[in-house]
């Protein structure tokens, strides 16, 4: 009884470290002078988890990092933006037609990644920003389909990232979305592994706290895809999720996955309101 | 020859049988979560213990535990309480219980388990992504390695 007893006060030192570690800074994002949302109110949906505020990853950065996001040509994931723009305008397949060919320029994908993954009624499914390249590619273009983490399809995500930078993250959570959202949700708080812990364990319990060298953010998605220092390249945001569960000594699921596409939708609508900010760049 | 050898399987039957090391099926908790009896019925060795607790493939205890003892390992995290002074107000009982599986002390902890095999929701092979059976699974730690990290613990008292 004594030691249940202690449980409580142990969870509030738990949290109390939250308030003088810092957590995440007050700096201001922009990028190329446009001020980014990278902190705000968390969405209605959010009210039961406490968080009252969401913030972008990049507050949890040290401050070199932090500034290679806020200036094009200091952000190593902009290269594969242009390399991406070379594709866009790419005929491939047996329509003989590239992403042009229908979409004129890539500006034209102003808003759609902040409102990806998005039902698609027509096909009756439930689409990631990749799996939507694909449809086009395989559907329109009658090209092969990428592979979903390969190099071109992680530029092409930067590319269209690149044309919402700056509008609040907008994912539908309601109607044929709902039931996504609850499964990406169970995923979230259900603890994997050999060392049973949840993305919630991490990203809602102890954002601002360091974990050995890590300094936990709120595990958001808004800044994907996202420059890894670490990696040397752009990684997706199926990528993060497989890597975080692994730590866990746990068997992930894959790219791609419906897992995954379910806790996308949940973990994108946990960000509604931030900013897009693809791609970002991350230690 | 024979003879020896009969007797030398027989002291270690014995051994086995009365005492240890216990599996991590066969650990009894108290009811605060504690464990009464050495794990591995010998002795714990405080320097191996610090080794274990800063060693990521290891205890890993400082991802998550400032302790200024081990300060020479670098980054200690945030996420639990710092252990210094930890002997003060813990028996080594309780320090074996939290550490074999915090959850039977503090229920619902964030603390991982180190001795135990079962009950996980997707266990992988380590740390490669890829599933693992149950009945292949090592605790994280093994008795003697609690026993090491419960000897060093108990080397941290405040004052
Ligand atoms: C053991 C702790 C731990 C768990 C469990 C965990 N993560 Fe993470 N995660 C980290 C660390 C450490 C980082 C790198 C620092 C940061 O951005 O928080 C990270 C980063 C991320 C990022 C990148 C954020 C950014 O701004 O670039 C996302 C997204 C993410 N995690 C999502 C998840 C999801 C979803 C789950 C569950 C499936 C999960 N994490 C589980 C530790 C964890
Ligand atoms: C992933 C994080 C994590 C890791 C790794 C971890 N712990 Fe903990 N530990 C905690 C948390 C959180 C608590 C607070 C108890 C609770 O859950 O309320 C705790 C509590 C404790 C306590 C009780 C402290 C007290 O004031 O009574 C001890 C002792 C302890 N841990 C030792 C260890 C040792 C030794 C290791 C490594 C073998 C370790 N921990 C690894 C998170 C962790």
């Amino acid at each position: 009884m004594k030691f249940k007893a202690m449980t409580a006060l142990a969870a509030l030192a738990i949290s109390a470290p939250m308030l003088f570690a810092g957590g995440a800074d007050d700096d201001t994002l922009t990028i190329d002078g446009q001020e980014m949302i990278t902190k705000t109110a968390a969405p209605a949906h959010m009210a039961e988890t406490g968080i009252d505020t969401i913030m972008s990853g990049w507050h949890f950065r040290e401050d070199d990092t932090q500034a290679m996001q806020m200036d094009t040509f200091d952000n190593p994931g902009m290269i594969a933006v242009d390399q991406a723009t070379d594709a866009w305008n790419t005929v491939e397949g047996t329509a003989e037609k590239s992403c042009a060919s229908c979409h004129e320029g890539p500006e034209s994908m102003g808003g759609v990644r902040a409102v990806y993954p998005k039902w698609n009624a027509e096909a009756g499914e439930m689409r990631t920003l990749a799996m939507q390249i694909n449809n086009c590619r395989t559907e329109q273009m009658g090209a092969e389909p990428y592979k979903y983490e390969k190099a071109e399809m992680t530029a092409m995500e930067a590319l269209i990232s690149v044309q919402s930078r700056g509008m609040p993250v907008n994912v539908a959570i309601d109607g044929p979305a709902a039931e996504y959202y609850e499964k990406g949700k169970e995923i979230y708080y259900t603890r994997y592994g050999q060392l049973e812990l949840s993305c919630a364990n991490c990203h809602e319990d102890n954002y601002g706290n360091y974990i050995r060298a890590d300094h936990l953010s709120q595990g958001q998605i808004n800044g994907f895809p996202t420059y890894r220092l670490k990696n040397a390249g752009l990684v997706q945001t199926h990528n993060r999720f497989r890597g975080c569960i692994r730590d866990t000594r746990a068997e992930t699921f894959a790219v791609g996955s419906p897992e995954f596409v379910a806790l996308e939708v949940y973990v994108a609508s946990r960000g509604n309101g931030l900013s897009v900010e693809g791609p970002s760049v991350r230690q | 020859m024979k003879l020896t050898g009969i007797s030398a399987a027989v002291v270690f039957c014995a051994t086995a049988a009365i005492a240890n090391p216990v599996t991590p099926g066969d650990v009894q908790f108290d009811e605060y979560g504690a464990i009464q009896t050495s794990l591995s019925g010998t002795m714990g060795d405080a320097a191996s213990g610090a080794k274990i607790m800063t060693s990521r493939a290891k205890g890993n205890c400082v991802a998550c535990h400032a302790v200024t003892a081990l300060k020479d390992a670098p980054f200690h995290g945030e996420v639990g309480p710092t252990l210094d002074g930890i002997a003060d107000y813990r028996t080594a009982e309780e320090l074996r219980g939290i550490i074999a599986n915090a959850k039977m002390t503090f229920e619902g902890s964030i603390m991982p388990a180190f001795y135990k095999t079962s009950g996980f929701i997707r266990a992988g092979d380590g740390y490669t992504g890829k599933g693992a059976k149950e009945e292949d699974l090592t605790p994280i730690l093994t008795a003697q390695e609690i026993e090491d990290v419960v000897a060093f613990l108990m080397t941290l008292k405040g004052s």
